[in-house]
């Protein structure tokens, strides 16, 4: 297509969407609504992610030895243990580094109560591993395994949580798709209506293109060019609704939610509209070629 | 210019042949009438030969070429040769004069200069130069078929199509459109005009083709009508 007849179809768009001005505010309401849902649904599974994967950060499977355990075999533990796939890494608390913990903790402002054990260490038998994971599905099983191995006395692992996650995760991603194809359908079926009456409404235009010579692509394309101005439209209107509700939940978080802040915070605005900006926009503009490409091959035939 | 071989058409809905093992040769800068009463075939004749429908046998060539297996990306360069003119104008009440008429050049992508160049030649040609900027609405019968005729040659085809031309207009704004039909004839191109109108059919003495029932009943040479009478 040569470029003055690239802005002559892309203005006949603009010109068929000020014809049909009541199917066009119908069909960007409906994008926009169905924009807004995957915005919002996205902008949900983006944090539940984010939290998932934060929890799974944190989980990890504290292993405590017998007391006759060498400070050499804990060793050799500790590389076996490593070596394992399921394992990211390990670190090592001695008996020192536990009792030094305990007392920051519960000897802050009585430090000379503590003294009294300078010579006996209460957590002598508290050696420990704590093990990260690489995936939070893996512990039970790296947890079984680390109860038969000779010289550990006991294993702590939070398995609820674990798989609760995975869980909410795997339930969350399944209802938002489900969700988003049926309004992804809508969308497409009520854009494509607007086109066929936009095609109606200049059937003599584009009986008079055929008998000229326009080529199939030339007719067509203000049509396509309609329905991408649409989509486009009908994403970035639901963008800036998104984008004031997200900051105002950032808010709300950080100054009503400030004592939980520290376990439970929100995506930063930037690292959710990075994903979320260029995926309406695509998601916009493919509904609008989707369904005006299904109007013009159905009712313009050269 | 334009030839057809035994070529029948048959609608699905209606078994009789609309037209049955027609035979025709117009020859390149030939000026025809095709006659005949409604049903004689004369509209099916005309889609035939703008590719808006398919033969049920037979050939069709245009300008030297074959159409009846004609790919249907291929039809809008088969009508960019062929102008066509309607009884009913079909010109567009949202735009004005000049703009109906460069609609015909921009849906074949003509650049912004040519578009210009060819639009003012037509209408100087159709003699509606001064109401280029009217509506369809604001013009009389006449200057609407004149503008329907000019739009159909500013691509300068080589061949023009007139689907009864002056059935909407009175006998002085007929005469107007058969002088601006005679002059683009003289300047080269094929004109092909189907009609019911008598009068003027044997004003312009032309030859003539006479459908019936689907079959070419008789075929007139120009200048025969005259001899004729």
């Amino acid at each position: 297509m040569k470029g003055n007849s690239f802005f002559y179809c892309l203005g006949q768009g603009f010109v068929g969407i000020k014809r049909n001005k009541v199917f066009f505010l119908a069909s960007v309401a409906t994008i926009a609504a169905c924009v807004f849902m995957v915005g919002l649904l996205m902008a949900v599974i983006l944090n539940v992610n984010y939290v998932i994967k934060e929890a799974q950060d944190s989980v990890c499977i504290t292993v405590f030895f017998e007391p006759e355990t060498s400070e050499a075999d804990i060793q050799d533990l500790g590389k076996r243990i490593t070596d394992w796939e399921e394992v990211s890494h390990v670190e090592y608390t001695s008996p020192e580094d536990a009792w030094e913990k305990f007392k920051q903790e519960y000897f802050k402002n009585e430090p000379e109560l503590a003294d009294g054990f300078a010579n006996d260490n209460p957590l002598a038998t508290s050696a420990s591993y704590t093990v990260y994971l690489t995936d939070i599905t893996y512990q039970q099983k790296v947890a079984e395994r680390l109860e038969a191995m000779t010289g550990i006395r006991q294993v702590n692992k939070s398995e609820v949580t674990a798989s609760a996650l995975s869980d909410f995760g795997k339930i969350a991603g399944i209802a938002s798709l489900a969700i988003i194809i049926v309004l992804l359908a809508v969308s497409i079926f009520l854009i494509s209506n607007t086109i066929t009456t936009g095609i109606t409404v200049r059937a003599e235009e584009i009986r008079v293109m055929k008998y000229v010579g326009a080529t199939d692509f030339f007719v067509k394309s203000p049509f396509v060019f309609e329905g991408i101005i649409i989509g486009l439209i009908g994403a970035i209107l639901p963008l800036i609704v998104l984008f004031f509700v997200y900051r105002s939940a950032i808010n709300y978080v950080v100054e009503q939610l400030h004592t939980f802040s520290s376990a439970f915070s929100l995506l930063p605005m930037k690292d959710v509209f990075y994903l979320l900006v260029p995926v309406a926009l695509i998601l916009g503009a493919g509904i609008g070629f989707i369904g005006s490409m299904i109007a013009t091959n159905k009712y313009i035939k050269v | 210019m334009i030839r057809l071989e035994n070529v029948t058409k048959t609608y699905d809905d209606n078994k009789t042949h609309a037209l049955d093992h027609v035979n025709i040769n117009i020859k390149k800068g030939e000026f025809v009438f095709i006659v005949g009463d409604s049903g004689a075939g004369k509209s099916t004749l005309f889609k035939l030969l703008i590719k808006e429908l398919q033969p049920t046998s037979g050939d069709i060539y245009v300008n030297g070429k074959c159409i009846t297996r004609l790919r249907r990306r291929k039809i809008p360069m088969l009508r960019r040769d062929i102008g066509v003119v309607f009884q009913d104008f079909r010109l567009l009440k949202d735009r004005n004069v000049y703009e109906n008429i460069a609609f015909a050049q921009r849906a074949i992508s003509a650049p912004p200069s040519q578009i210009k160049k060819n639009v003012a030649e037509v209408l100087t040609l159709a003699g509606i130069s001064e109401k280029y900027r009217s509506f369809p609405d604001q013009l009389s019968g006449g200057e609407q078929q004149r503008v329907a005729l000019a739009r159909a040659l500013v691509n300068k085809p080589k061949i023009l199509l007139a689907d009864e031309p002056t059935g909407n207009l009175d006998p002085g704004n007929s005469q107007i459109i058969m002088d601006i039909l005679e002059e683009v004839n003289r300047r080269g191109t094929t004109v092909v005009v189907v009609t019911h109108n008598h009068e003027i059919v044997r004003q312009m003495n032309k030859r003539v083709i006479n459908l019936k029932n689907g079959i070419v009943v008789n075929d007139i040479r120009e200048g025969g009508l005259a001899s004729e009478r």
